[in-house]
């Protein structure tokens, strides 16, 4: 748990404009009473198994696992959680949320756009308006998710300034919710932004972690040797690793290293950043010496993000987590390796803990157990990849 | 304390007048220019100048200082040009001066270094929108032993609670948004504002001056019968950059309205 003030060590706080601060205060009040509230814990149990289709299959990728030759390799499938990626475990909660403290409007942002589906999933579930802010960029490569919120119902807010891209639509989001804070709730997506969002999206996300365990030990009667999951904001990572962090058990997050380090265009931020006070909390950030927040790259819009969540920070430094990174070469080779071993397309995102998994199993034993957060299939990345690779559909 | 935005202040009070602050963006779109427009507004009767630092993510401002920051970073302004920019503007003028800067140029900088730093250039104060002051006791503490003046904001939204810990932390003065939003957004006036200011005064002795979406003559004049002073941004910047033939009959409406 983080301090009284959303720290955890010198991670965290609550760095917002003043017009923000009552409703942070009345958020974190609303939070954590929720927790000792029966009614909301039915309601959101029983939308995590009849809506969101919990628990999702832990399973076994026996053709990767082979072809690898080393590690066992299980995959934890959040991708075939409604919508198709972890972002729904928090959306409907937050939504929900919302709903119970009177709120008529979400908002958020998103990258990729499964944040921006599932939020506007869960507002029409709860029959709220719902606003989402995209950078222009991201509209751009994630067109099918674009139109996927417009069908559910939900405005999307195009956002053409700064890098077009992530941060620039939490600006847009954080602005309108300065103006709209009376009757809007701020569905942030990620471990990230000011307290109690680090701790109540991880709280949310948490329960990936709770059922891996379960299904873990039914399945081969112990702990994985090994979890690994991508870092964009780091919700999958945390929602994974957090009901392990007692345990022996080692755990790697992967960063999106773009075109390498060494080009500056990437998404590294342990690689390549220094601590900074961004979007609300202080954390790893990418920035120059004037403390400007720098352009990032990557090939997956949702870990295109100069920043990442404060408690990845604490981990980092105490060494409980290591961190590494995957180029987009990389990725998207393991993307199409797993499309053709298993059956499964993933995500751009969930491919860059896939690359590193290919770095490490075929080093390890045979009796050695990895669990990967699958965190969102690939199918929003189709049109994407296939115009990298130059083919017209 | 005495510094030079609280004497501005007395010196009001005791004229029965209001003050007038206008706001530059410094380095949109020269240095330069920032020190011509610096020096229009004290000839058009400014009291205290609030200068802004370019960062590359202002959350807390509309579409028109957004750009002003764009501009001013493409031509290299950083927090460490403003405070020498200030250094050299000091030995043109003695008006006080307030820094409206975003938190992480400042960490990136050093707090104390900062503070020591910017008292040395000749700031009289700063302003950070993103840093409440439940983050701020190092920045406050440190701050008055230089005798920065550390200048928090209150808003519509903000609780009684809120109330109490800002006009603790706020010294010079303090800056009451006019309306839950952004820089340059509409003003609404619905009589709340003056019920608002009214509860602030219960826990404070400081000025009040108010800031976001004051735009005309009227809105200033409104404002100014409400509070201790008025700050007018985003309208002053938009004329700079299309209209600035009219600059100065505009600023000196403002002057007269605030009374
Ligand atoms: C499928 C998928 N995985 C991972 C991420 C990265 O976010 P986080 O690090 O918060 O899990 C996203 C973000 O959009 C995503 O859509």
């Amino acid at each position: 748990m983080p301090d009284r003030r959303g720290y955890f060590g010198i991670y965290g706080g609550r760095f917002v404009p003043e017009t923000l601060m009552p409703a942070l205060e009345e958020l974190e009040e609303a939070f954590f009473h929720s927790l000792r509230d029966k009614n909301f814990q039915l309601q959101l149990t029983h939308l995590q198994k009849t809506y969101i289709g919990r628990p999702t299959p832990l399973y076994f990728a026996e053709r990767l696992t082979e072809h690898l030759g080393g590690a066992k390799i299980y995959l934890k499938r959040e991708d075939l959680a409604h919508t198709g990626a972890h972002k729904i475990n928090n959306a409907v909660a937050q939504v929900l949320l919302a709903k119970m403290m009177g709120k008529k409007r979400v908002i958020a942002e998103t990258g990729a756009g499964q944040h921006g589906v599932a939020t506007a999933t869960g507002a029409a579930l709860f029959g709220l308006d719902c606003e989402i802010y995209m950078g222009t960029e991201d509209m751009e490569r994630q067109v099918l998710n674009v139109f996927r919120m417009k069908l559910l119902g939900a405005k999307v807010t195009e956002v053409p300034t700064g890098s077009r891209t992530l941060k620039d639509a939490i600006n847009e989001a954080l602005r309108d919710w300065t103006s709209s804070v009376r009757t809007t709730h701020y569905v942030m997506g990620t471990v990230f932004g000011p307290h109690p969002f680090p701790v109540m999206v991880r709280h949310f996300q948490s329960v990936i972690g709770r059922e891996t365990k379960r299904q873990i030990l039914a399945a081969e009667g112990r702990l994985p040797d090994y979890l690994i999951a991508c870092v964009g904001g780091g919700s999958n990572a945390m929602g994974l690793f957090y009901a392990f962090l007692a345990d022996a058990v080692e755990m790697i997050g992967v960063e999106a290293g773009g075109k390498g380090i060494e080009t500056g265009e990437h998404a590294a931020r342990f690689a390549g950043g220094s601590i900074g006070v961004f979007q609300g909390c202080k954390s790893y950030l990418l920035q120059d010496n004037n403390g400007n927040v720098l352009g990032t790259h990557s090939v997956s819009a949702g870990l295109d993000y100069a920043s990442i969540g404060p408690e990845h920070s604490f981990l980092k430094d105490s060494g409980r987590v290591r961190y590494a990174y995957a180029t987009d070469d990389e990725a998207l080779a393991a993307f199409e390796l797993l499309s053709k071993t298993d059956g499964i397309i993933p995500a751009l995102e969930s491919a860059h803990a896939l690359a590193e998994v290919g770095k490490r199993a075929p080093a390890l034993s045979q009796n050695t157990l990895m669990v990967v957060n699958l965190s969102g299939r690939g199918d929003k990345d189709v049109q994407h990849v296939a115009r990298i690779k130059g083919i017209k559909l | 304390m005495k510094t030079r935005i609280s004497e501005t202040f007395k010196k009001l009070r005791k004229l029965g007048k209001k003050a007038f602050i206008p706001y530059i963006m410094t380095g949109d779109p020269s240095l330069e220019k920032t020190k011509e427009i610096v020096l229009l507004f004290e000839e058009c009767g400014a009291d205290i100048v609030e200068l802004g630092v370019p960062f590359s993510d202002p959350l807390a401002d509309g579409p028109t200082i957004q750009r002003a920051a764009e501009r001013a970073l493409q031509n290299g302004t950083t927090l460490r040009t403003v405070l020498s920019f200030v250094s050299n503007l000091r030995q043109v003028t003695q008006i006080p001066l307030v820094l409206m800067t975003y938190f992480n140029p400042v960490f990136r900088y050093g707090t104390e270094d900062f503070i020591s730093n910017a008292r040395n250039a000749g700031i009289d104060g700063v302003i950070i929108p993103d840093l409440p002051p439940d983050e701020a006791g190092d920045f406050v503490r440190t701050s008055r032993s230089h005798g920065l003046d550390t200048i928090f904001l209150l808003a519509p939204t903000s609780t009684e609670k809120r109330i109490k810990r800002v006009t603790k932390a706020s010294h010079g003065f303090i800056y009451y948004v006019a309306i839950a939003g952004i820089t340059g957004a509409n003003l609404l006036l619905d009589g709340s504002m003056e019920i608002l200011i009214a509860h602030i005064r219960q826990y404070t002795e400081n000025p009040i001056a108010v800031g976001f979406g004051v735009s005309t003559p009227d809105d200033a004049a409104h404002v100014a019968k409400l509070s201790d002073g008025v700050i007018i941004g985003s309208a002053i910047v938009k004329r700079l950059h299309e209209n600035p033939d009219k600059l100065k009959d505009y600023l000196f409406s403002l002057r007269q309205a605030i009374t």
